[in-house]
């Protein structure tokens, strides 16, 4: 927990921001709140990271709701990505205590930039 | 079936990488429902921000039970976040497939160079 308690008008900004960004590009906006509540809100990096968790909850669930609105949400192919992922987070945090992830950073890193190139391509 | 069987395993993926590097799930959930399962980018979006939802609920809940949470901050930050959604979601709706796509590339080329930039920065193990 941070020492002081973070401004309200500071933690509405970062939520608009994560809510924007998570929105525009599906993805939750976790890149751009863990960064801004350890910069703007003084949080310490696991505060922040687990307080983000929490906030693109909210994110998605508002992202649910705005896409369902434009018509967009394909919910069983949600499930088949989405319920396979929930048995890939407990094996991620078990493997995370056991491994270096050095090197699967790098792959990893270089997948992203992989797939990249065939979204630009397609 | 084998487009199930890759979704699967990429969903899986996702689920491990989201545990290892703390990135979250999306950014291999959108790529792998356009690319495999053949939805539109607006609506892999979509649907990658509904597929999130049980993940990041069982990331939640396992740091609350932690006392690592800041409620307030995030209750005040996740109501104000539903208007930034509103935002972004008319945005990417207005934008149309194309374009969505290559920022969605660009993401990933400024997430993959945030990971390999923080990895090799941080201390040896």
């Amino acid at each position: 927990m941070p020492r002081v308690a973070p401004s309200v008008p500071a933690l509405v900004g970062i939520g608009l921001a994560g809510g924007f960004f998570g929105a525009l590009f599906g993805v939750g906006g976790g890149i751009v709140v863990v960064p801004l509540l350890i910069l703007l809100a003084g949080f310490r990096v696991k505060t922040a990271t687990a307080t983000s968790l929490a906030i693109i909850g909210f994110t998605a669930i508002f992202g649910v709701l705005a896409f369902s609105v434009l018509g967009h949400v394909y919910w069983g192919d949600a499930a088949l990505v989405g319920l396979p992922a929930l048995g890939g987070t407990l094996a991620g945090t078990w493997a995370h205590r056991r491994m270096s992830s050095r090197m699967l950073t790098f792959l990893f890193a270089g997948f992203l930039i992989l797939v990249a190139v065939r979204l630009v391509l397609e | 079936m084998t487009t199930v069987l890759l979704a699967v395993a990429l969903g899986f993926a996702a689920g491990v990488l989201s545990g290892t590097f703390g990135v979250g799930g999306g950014i291999l959930f959108v790529p792998t429902l356009t690319l495999v399962v053949g939805l539109s980018q607006l609506g892999a979006q979509a649907t990658s921000l509904a597929a999130m939802i049980p993940v990041v609920a069982l990331g939640a809940w396992r740091q609350h039970r932690e006392g690592v949470v800041d409620w307030r901050a995030a209750t005040i930050a996740g109501l104000a976040s539903g208007a930034g959604v509103a935002g972004g979601a008319l945005l990417a709706d207005a934008l149309g497939d194309a374009t969505l796509r290559r920022l969605f590339a660009g993401l990933l080329v400024v997430t993959a160079a945030h990971l390999a930039w923080s990895e090799a920065r941080s201390p040896r193990a």
